[in-house]
């Protein structure tokens, strides 16, 4: 049979695994920021999550102040906001309907279950008495359709690109996770190395199920370096930086090599030098330079990455961000 | 202890092919041995499957709901090895009359020179292309697909209500209300040999194949739909995926050269045969309309110099119309020197003197069709119009007769249909799916449909219609 993708597919398969990677990470943030996120006055502070997804602007325009329970609607139930976990799975679903004829009836099945849970959560969800299970659902929805995935799709050019979209987006979740809590935390000298500061620290590593792995890993205890070269730098970890540049740039070879495709040489140039960027550098080095400037490198290159994947393989004209936005209009 | 399903049934005077006659013993039988308890039961457990799978079509009138669940009867419709027999061969030579009826209208017109249709039905009607004239087909098939509405009278007869030669749907409903069967219900098949439904997706493709470019010896197929917004979107993937080949949207294809391609991520591919579930209207906005957003520009040149092929061909929307259905017994016997099988439902063409009369003696008794109105407008149902309905309807038939036909009223037949707490009669017809390539082949069944609501007629799934499985006894 022939062994076909269409430029469309490669696109709704790219994103389908951003979005549900992108609902899975802000579970995870949400979650570790209801639980372990209070300040030194012990009040919860929603400010960061928002930063994180520089939602500020946006989400001012409509609401007061950044109480726990608007902040929760507006990232977990609220479709008008195009970067809550409602929407995520909303374009999830949307990019798999499009592409139904490739995915696994199981795969469509959950994914659509899950669709209709999410759809159907209200404010008694969002409540603290059932946050952190609704949540702890949604991350299990998420994984579960990666096993799923992992078990039923076939393994063909749809399944490079689905992984490269899980990949990009993954690490694209880490540097914003990282680059938030550094950027927030250490202006504040006297907070440094206080108890609330190593707290703070132990929940982004939890954000990122990076916590005991961590533990395991870097024995000198937990220190802003040590945490952020850990989710930036450490090649075993499945979501530091270094190992999702690592894996989608293997798996763009691949797919070339093994497709024998003529496009793509910008994208894999651009995730060449972004994983040699991250070789090439310690963490204390990195720190030197100046943790922020070096995100902002990584994050521009992520995105060009996504617009040569686009020029070369989901094509026509318009580009691809534009087209997930009218998809989910 | 609840009643057992068929306990209390009673058909209420219309025929019902499960209860009466002994051919279904057995399953009636089986049926017995089930509580209404149970089948409400299991009906709930497939009903949340289909959910779960968004096994839907999309009603555009509720904007907040596009996917809705088509209702499922758990009670299936069950048809004899002889019975299946007689439909088969009916719906075979109803098919193959359309095909001859279109290559002759697209090409010498015998039968209008004839006399057997008058030119002006065919010619004044808006699905007749006469870009179509001359372009030669392979196997000269037009109607690859087909769909005939067929419903009981109440003596039990299968008459043909209409036929579907555009881009007939429903056929996906029928192979998963199945699948639902065989997982819900094992116990009730158990020992019951059922004609299989499972390789219509290779019939399908074997038909494409049949009637592919001679060009092309490693054929490209593609389906083309209108996208994931159309009520048939559920389908389209269905059989995409039965066949094997890429779900293509008319942005997938461009034309170059007079040659069909699809972008893929590694450039332009050529494609050799298009079953498209797109209206000839919307094919080509070169062609037909020039505001169609799902068409692909060209289309129908590269068409038209056998550089693709397209399922259904362009133009046989002429063929199913109302106008040319009243004389789909003549054009049988036109062409193949046979009494139809199926009989049509019995029909006076109002533009013959001897039937405008018999119309007129009879309108309280007869339903009254324009020919050229789709969707039901401007009919009357003689029996349920007022006088003053009959007396307009009077008026319009002499001024212009050759714009109506008329009908008597049938008394659609039952099938027992769970409804809440109990099983009644509702009205149900059968559309059985018709595969040509080569040759015909008939899907052993198709698809029943059942107006869910207490006496209606209408079992349109937008209405309130429904669906069961049906099973032909092997």
């Amino acid at each position: 049979m022939h062994n076909i993708l269409l430029a469309r597919s490669a696109e709704n398969i790219f994103w389908l695994a951003r979005y549900v990677e992108r609902a899975e990470n802000l579970a995870r943030i949400l979650d570790v920021n209801a639980t372990f996120s209070r300040d030194s006055r012990g009040v919860r502070n929603w400010l960061p999550v928002l930063q994180l997804n520089t939602d500020e602007e946006r989400f001012f325009e409509r609401h007061a102040s950044a109480s726990a329970d608007v902040v929760l609607r507006f990232y977990v139930t609220d479709r008008t906001n195009p970067t809550s976990i409602a929407s995520a799975i909303g374009n999830a679903r949307a990019n798999a309907r499009a592409l139904r004829p490739l995915l696994s009836r199981e795969m469509w099945s959950q994914l659509n279950v899950f669709h209709n849970s999410v759809a159907a959560l209200d404010d008694t969800d969002l409540a603290s008495s059932h946050l952190t299970r609704r949540l702890g659902e949604i991350k299990e929805a998420c994984q579960t359709h990666t096993g799923i995935t992992d078990g039923t799709l076939h393994r063909d050019q749809g399944w490079y690109f689905y992984w490269l979209g899980r990949y990009l987006e993954r690490a694209d979740q880490t540097t914003r996770l990282l680059d938030i809590k550094y950027h927030l935390l250490l202006p504040r000298a006297s907070d440094v190395g206080s108890s609330i500061d190593i707290g703070q620290w132990n929940a982004l590593l939890r954000s990122a199920a990076g916590y005991h792995p961590y533990r395991r890993v870097e024995r000198g205890g937990v220190t802003p370096a040590g945490v952020a070269g850990f989710l930036l730098l450490n090649p075993n970890f499945p979501r530091s930086v270094l190992l999702c540049a690592s894996e989608a740039d293997r798996l763009l070879g691949e797919l070339r090599l093994r497709y024998g495709l003529k496009g793509g040489s910008d994208a894999a140039e651009e995730l060449g030098a972004l994983r040699a960027s991250l070789g090439a550098l310690t963490i204390g080095e990195i720190l030197g330079q100046g943790l922020h400037e070096f995100l902002d490198l990584v994050q521009r290159r992520l995105i060009a990455v996504t617009q040569d994947l686009s020029t070369a393989f989901f094509s026509i004209n318009d580009d691809s961000a534009q087209r997930q936005e009218q998809l989910s209009a | 202890m609840t009643a057992s399903v068929l306990s209390t049934y009673n058909p209420s005077g219309f025929y019902c092919a499960l209860t009466q006659g002994n051919a279904n013993q057995l399953i009636r039988d089986r049926l017995g041995t089930l509580s209404v308890e149970d089948l409400k039961q299991r009906a709930a457990e497939a009903e949340a499957e289909l959910h779960d799978l968004g096994i839907t079509f999309t009603v555009y009138s509720d904007k907040d709901a596009i996917d809705r669940v088509l209702p499922f009867d758990v009670i299936p419709r069950v048809l004899s090895a002889r019975e299946w027999e007689h439909t088969e061969r009916g719906v075979i030579q109803r098919v193959t009359a359309l095909n001859l009826l279109l290559h002759d209208l697209y090409h010498e017109q015998k039968i209008i020179k004839a006399g057997v249709i008058p030119g002006d039905l065919i010619f004044g009607n808006p699905n007749y292309r006469p870009l179509m004239q001359g372009v030669d087909l392979p196997h000269r098939t037009y109607v690859n697909i087909c769909g005939t509405d067929l419903i009981r009278d109440e003596h039990g007869t299968l008459m043909v209500l209409e036929d579907n030669a555009r881009t007939p749907s429903g056929v996906s409903y029928v192979v998963e209300n199945r699948h639902m069967m065989l997982r819900a219900f094992p116990d009730l098949l158990e020992g019951i040999g059922l004609r299989s439904i499972d390789d219509y997706g290779l019939k399908l493709l074997a038909a494409l194949r049949d009637v592919a470019p001679p060009r092309a010896d490693d054929p490209q197929f593609v389906l083309l739909s209108p996208g994931p917004y159309n009520s048939a979107f559920f389908e389209h993937i269905f059989l995409a995926r039965e066949m094997g080949v890429p779900l293509v949207i008319g942005s997938d294809l461009v034309v170059r050269d007079d040659r069909v391609y699809m972008r893929t991520i590694d450039g332009l591919a050529p494609v050799d045969v298009i079953y498209r579930r797109i209206d000839d209207d919307f094919l080509d906005p070169e062609a037909f309309r020039p505001d169609s957003m799902l068409g692909v520009p060209g289309l129908i040149r590269a068409y038209r110099a056998g550089n693709v092929a397209l399922a259904n061909a362009v133009g046989t929307g002429v063929a199913d119309d109302k106008a040319v259905y009243a004389y789909m017994p003549r054009v049988i016997r036109y062409y193949l020197g046979q009494d139809p099988i199926l009989p049509n439902v019995e029909t006076h063409i109002c533009r013959e003197p001897d039937a405008l009369q018999y119309t007129l003696d009879h309108l309280e008794e007869l339903v009254v069709k324009p020919v050229g109105e789709a969707g039901g407008y401007g009919i009357t149902i003689g029996p349920r119009a007022s006088r003053q309905e009959i007396a307009d309807c009077r008026a319009k038939l002499v001024a212009d007769p050759a714009n109506y036909i008329s009908q008597p009223c049938i008394s659609l037949s039952v099938a027992p249909t769970l409804v809440g707490e109990t099983v009644e009669p509702r009205h149900v017809d059968l559309r059985p799916f018709a595969i040509t390539g080569a040759s015909t082949w008939v899907l052993p069944g198709g698809l029943t449909r059942v107006a869910l609501r207490k006496g209606s007629l209408v079992v349109n799934s937008s209405q309130g219609g429904g669906s069961k499985d049906t099973w032909v006894i092997a």
